[in-house]
């Protein structure tokens, strides 16, 4: 199936997912991986939640990504993300959910007329990954989002976080159930 | 282009019924938006120099069947994806993780931890050096084994193309029993997971060698 490097690049079939499996805890995670801003960071927010299965009992091996422009509404195009120097922004986070289920990042709020961050979950028992959007709550831009407004009005409070106070919202990532978060297809 | 991923609900992986979301993914009409369409960017000064040779991460040898695993990530164009985060972990070659809930009664291996990662060149090539894992027992049903394999994660250019997969090595004998490596959708696509032993990368006297191409997911346009 595969040769050596052609002189022409012929088109070629996707390969397949897999899921993340329960044991890519001592792989992927890393230091500082939640935290896209310090917490010290002047305009820090914390986002933070549950990754939930269809009977609302938490999952201890699931992952959160995140990717995210910044205040700018800039797509960050410097490195760091592994290495954080708490200076550059690099728009990208990863947190494994811990033994409750919970994740949490330290981040800023992006930018742009409906703020929103882009979600990629991964889980021991997901085949393929899902991808979500995380929208801020009371946010004149959300009604004229047009990926927004694509979502059934009865689940699009799925995708936006809940204020708990200053600087801290909640996103709790429903995989299925009442509560099923919206997951986006490309 | 019929989709090669698995269905998320596959009964036979006995976590996915609770875990499997019962709607339909929402396709946004006006397709994704500058996020979606980029991806993060990692750097050569954040990797250590040896993060792609898992046999020298620790003071001594590895045990096991020292392997060359090599191979390009591309675009469904078939073009080399450069500069590109590809991160692996696996058992060792008696099938043990470090992990702690990893209950397999095999041995730990004090040289070896099972976790490495290297970017693409201008080539799009990836290369680590290992250990062949083992294959190890799992609870989904009575006397489950998965087949030997290496977890792999890569990023792409956009983050629709993210991809966390596994690859197996040619001629497994538990294939046919494995409902993770099963729930992929038809032969062809299940082969495109599966390793060819490459006599041209093995190195004399040291290590055998895998050849194995990544294709990511088409890199979406913004309408
Ligand atoms: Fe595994």
């Amino acid at each position: 199936m595969t040769q050596p490097t052609p002189a022409q690049p012929m088109p070629a079939q996707p390969t397949p997912s897999q899921t993340v499996g329960p044991f890519f805890g001592y792989a992927l995670p890393y230091a500082d991986g939640s935290r896209v801003v310090p917490e010290w960071h002047p305009d820090a927010i914390r986002i933070h939640g549950r990754v939930l299965d269809a009977e609302g009992e938490p999952l201890p091996d699931a992952l959160v990504e995140i990717w995210q422009t910044g205040p700018d509404g800039q797509v960050a195009a410097s490195y760091g993300a592994f290495s954080r120097d708490g200076h550059d922004f690099t728009g990208f986070g990863r947190c494994a959910t811990d033994a409750a289920g919970h994740y949490w990042f330290s981040t800023v709020k992006p930018g742009g007329a409906a703020p929103h961050i882009a979600v990629i979950v991964f889980a021991r028992g997901l085949l393929r990954s899902l991808a979500t959007r995380i929208y801020f709550p009371g946010e004149p831009g959300n009604a004229a989002d047009p990926v927004l407004s694509d979502v059934p009005a009865d689940r699009r409070d799925t995708l936006v976080a809940v204020r708990e106070g200053d600087r801290s919202y909640g996103f709790d990532v429903h995989l299925q159930g009442e509560q099923e978060t919206v997951f986006f297809g490309v | 282009m019929s989709d090669p991923h698995p269905p998320y609900l596959y009964p036979p992986y006995r976590s996915t019924p609770l875990r499997a979301p019962s709607q339909p993914l929402v396709v946004p009409k006006y397709g994704p938006d500058a996020i979606e369409l980029s991806s993060p960017v990692f750097g050569h000064a954040e990797l250590g120099l040896l993060d792609n040779d898992l046999t020298k991460q620790h003071a001594g040898e590895p045990l096991g069947e020292r392997i060359v695993v090599t191979g390009r990530v591309l675009d469904s164009g078939g073009r080399p994806v450069p500069n590109t985060l590809v991160e692996i972990w696996q058992t060792n070659a008696a099938g043990r993780y470090i992990h702690l809930r990893d209950q397999h009664p095999a041995p730990l291996d004090p040289n070896f931890t099972g976790a490495g990662r290297c970017l693409t060149d201008a080539d799009g090539r990836y290369r680590f050096v290992t250990i062949k894992p083992g294959a190890y027992p799992w609870r989904n049903h009575h006397n489950a084994w998965r087949p030997a394999h290496i977890h792999i994660s890569v990023f792409g250019t956009a983050l629709s193309q993210r991809l966390v997969t596994q690859m197996y090595f040619p001629g497994d004998p538990l294939f046919a029993y494995d409902p993770i490596f099963g729930s992929i959708p038809g032969e062809k696509a299940r082969e495109r997971l599966v390793a060819r032993f490459d006599m041209d990368t093995t190195v004399p006297e040291w290590a055998l060698a895998y050849q194995w191409d990544i294709v990511l997911g088409a890199t979406p346009v913004e309408d």
